[in-house]
């Protein structure tokens, strides 16, 4: 590292570096496609005329994307306190609990716009008890946060698969699931907001939680950046030590952090459960949780990022559908891969090809730029 | 009180069968981690392993190479992971958690792809699959009272992976604390600094540490599709490399320790098996989804401090920095 490297300017630490690291994690993407004897540039037309193509198609695409917004956010706001919460997938799902349980309580008793904010409530605060005990023992007895997070991913699958098959199933009903929920218990949908930019479509899953989603992502802002609670939650963060010395108790900033952090995966069900399925099902979570981590990388773990990100992930899921349906070679899992590859260079290798950026910007910069040294703003 | 449910042969015999990925797997990260390398990619690699190894066995017709292919493709994605955290300096719980999804989505497309048998991969036969040891007299002394069946059932009988998985735990004591490699590795772990002072690269200790963790994931992942069972099937690691991981905190990070807790671990499953629907006494009936749960709630308890107390290798996770 002796030579100087140029401090860069931010559209390319948060525009130019993403975007590379984005296009070899597809450019990867596309040698697995080969490798299955496709031909990746019309497997990419495909990907995108699936999701884009039609009025149906950008429902889908949005409906997947809000899911990726919720546990985003969620795996965001945990790295803005240094926590890498990986439990989103286990939260999100104990989250649907609670969704279900208001749904199944009060469908026949109140309008749906009294049930949906009873949902939210139910699966934030369902959502965010399922990471109390991961951010309890990491705050207190320093047990490691992934490998809690993880176990309580496994706990939750457990305690769900006991609770379908056995207390919410209806009587006389063989599958794991929950009975329907009444109409007082489904979510108004989006479609008019597609028929509106003159898109025909048959009936999409696009509903109400979308908005919720961009009201949410607005709030983590605000939260984040302009409240107290994000300042401290930013500096423990940052540095803990300068947290602890600054005053602010670790415990309280960790555990209110990850409780957030459950409550926003959490209220991820609210999507599919209430506003889709209208029932609980099994495994209705699909890895959402896991993409999370994929969009928080991309988006750098701001809002302005994460939504973009959930709609690029949200197209691969409904692309990756089309695309299943077009190629025989190619099933939806090519997303699992194309999400690992994005996780792997957005997040694992994401200072790769800084170096190199920075050489660059150096090299054409002027000289007093070039003084910056490189030890300063390590990203996490 | 019925003890077969509880202590049977078929219950121990199991125990075994269903230990032994976990523990090559668990071996496995050890080493990785021991060096200050975390691994939540035992899964990712596992998965690989098995799918690479069921398609060369179903395609070159031998057990053996399908084991070869299965280590390749294993250390392939171990020294992904290397160069990530090693040679990248990233981090290394995302590393872990992409190659997790590049191995379960590459495994099904490119399965669908060459076999178009929806993921799966043929079916393996007679060659093309290990075949169990008999070890000598098992049938002849199968007739002395207590110890034959136990000799024969539990002992013999088992595949040659299953040995070799056993065989690792004291190679892997005697490599980590009777050999100069050993004391390395575990002061890499600790403080590489100290290491490096001492002259001895860091970069190509972790290299080969995790380099071994790709092996044994091989060897995990070929059990699990060249043996156990013939051939590989979508997501068939479920969880395994995860259950390792538990394990190996379980044993905080130490190798006969790992070993009965990987046992440990098998034999609550196979128990959840035997007693499935049946009821205990006192309890009554357990959910078969509480035993499942059962290594993640208990590691969980072990991590809280309430058992001992487990501490991790005290530089793992964080890449190693030769100038500031």
């Amino acid at each position: 590292m002796a030579t100087p490297y140029a401090k860069l300017p931010a559209w390319a630490d948060y525009g130019l570096i993403p975007l590379i690291n984005l296009t070899v994690a597809f450019l990867v993407s596309g040698l697995v496609v080969l490798l299955a004897g496709e031909n990746p540039v019309k497997a990419a037309g495909i990907l995108v005329s699936g999701a884009f193509g039609s009025g149906s198609g950008i429902g889908y695409t949005l409906f997947y994307a809000t899911n990726f917004i919720f546990t985003g956010l969620s795996v965001a706001v945990a790295f803005h306190c240094g926590l890498f919460n990986i439990g989103g997938e286990g939260q999100a799902y104990i989250g649907g609990l609670g969704v279900a349980l208001v749904c199944l309580a009060f469908d026949t008793v109140f309008p749906w716009w009294l049930n949906f904010p009873l949902a939210i409530l139910a699966s934030a605060a369902l959502g965010g008890a399922w990471a109390f005990i991961p951010a309890i023992l990491q705050a207190r007895r320093g047990s490691h946060i992934v490998i809690t997070t993880i176990m309580f991913n496994f706990i939750a699958a457990s305690v769900m698969v006991y609770l379908l098959v056995g207390a919410l199933k209806p009587l006389g009903s063989m599958a794991p699931q929950t009975r329907t929920f009444e109409a007082a218990a489904h979510l108004p949908k989006l479609d008019w907001l597609i028929t509106m930019f003159g898109f025909k479509l048959r009936s999409t899953p696009l509903n109400l939680s979308f908005v919720l989603a961009l009201v949410v992502s607005f709030l983590v802002w605000l939260l984040i950046w302009r409240t107290k609670l994000g300042y401290e939650i930013r500096t423990q963060g940052f540095s803990p030590r300068a947290s602890r010395y600054a005053g602010i108790s670790e415990t309280r900033i960790i555990v209110i952090t990850m409780m957030i952090s459950g409550a926003l995966a959490g209220m991820m069900a609210l999507n599919p459960v209430m506003g889709d399925q209208h029932r609980l099902q099994l495994d209705f979570v699909t890895g959402a949780g896991f993409v999370g981590i994929a969009v928080a990388l991309m988006g750098r773990s701001h809002p302005a990022g994460i939504i973009p990100a959930s709609i690029l992930f949200g197209m691969l899921y409904q692309g990756g559908a089309e695309l299943a349906f077009e190629m025989p070679n190619i099933s939806r899992d090519m997303i699992v891969i194309i999400q690992g590859l994005v996780i792997l260079f957005a997040g694992a290798l994401e200072n790769l090809f800084r170096p190199a950026v920075q050489a660059f910007f150096g090299s054409v910069l002027h000289e007093d730029v070039r003084a910056a040294p490189i030890a300063s703003g390590e990203s996490h | 009180m019925d003890w077969h449910l509880y202590l049977g042969l078929n219950v121990l015999d199991s125990t075994i069968r269903i230990s032994v990925p976990l523990l090559l797997a668990c071996l496995a990260g050890l080493y990785s981690e021991r060096s200050g390398v975390f691994d939540i990619g035992l899964e990712g690699k596992m998965l690989a392993g098995a799918f690479a190894g069921a398609a060369a066995a179903s395609s070159f017709g031998s057990a053996w190479i399908g084991l070869f292919f299965a280590i390749l493709v294993s250390v392939g994605f171990a020294l992904v992971h290397g160069f990530a955290s090693i040679t990248a300096r990233g981090n290394q719980i995302v590393s872990g958690v992409a190659i997790n999804f590049i191995a379960a989505g590459g495994a099904v497309i490119l399965g669908q792809a060459w076999f178009k048998q929806g993921g799966r991969t043929p079916s393996l036969v007679g060659d093309e699959r290990f075949s169990v040891v008999t070890l000598p007299f098992a049938d002849s002394l199968g007739g002395v009272p207590l110890l034959g069946p136990v000799y024969r059932e539990l002992v013999s009988g088992h595949y040659i992976l299953v040995y070799f998985a056993f065989l690792m735990v004291p190679v892997t004591w005697w490599v980590l604390f009777r050999t100069r490699f050993g004391l390395r590795l575990r002061a890499v772990g600790e403080n590489p600094a100290a290491v490096d002072t001492a002259g001895i690269s860091v970069t190509f200790l972790r290299y080969r540490a995790v380099m071994i963790t790709g092996i044994l994931c091989g060897f995990s992942g070929a059990y699990l599709s060249v043996a156990q069972n013939a051939g590989f099937v979508k997501d068939m690691t479920a969880g395994k490399g995860f259950i390792a991981l538990a394990a190996l905190i379980f044993a905080k990070w130490r190798p006969v320790n790992a070993m009965f807790a990987c046992l440990l671990f098998g034999y609550l499953e196979a128990l959840g098996i035997s007693l499935q629907g049946k009821p205990l006494p006192v309890i009554g009936t357990v959910p078969v989804q509480f035993m499942q749960a059962l290594p993640y709630i208990l590691t969980v308890i072990l991590l809280a401090g309430f058992i001992g107390k487990a501490i991790p290798p005290r530089a793992g996770g964080v890449p190693y920095v030769k100038e500031r």
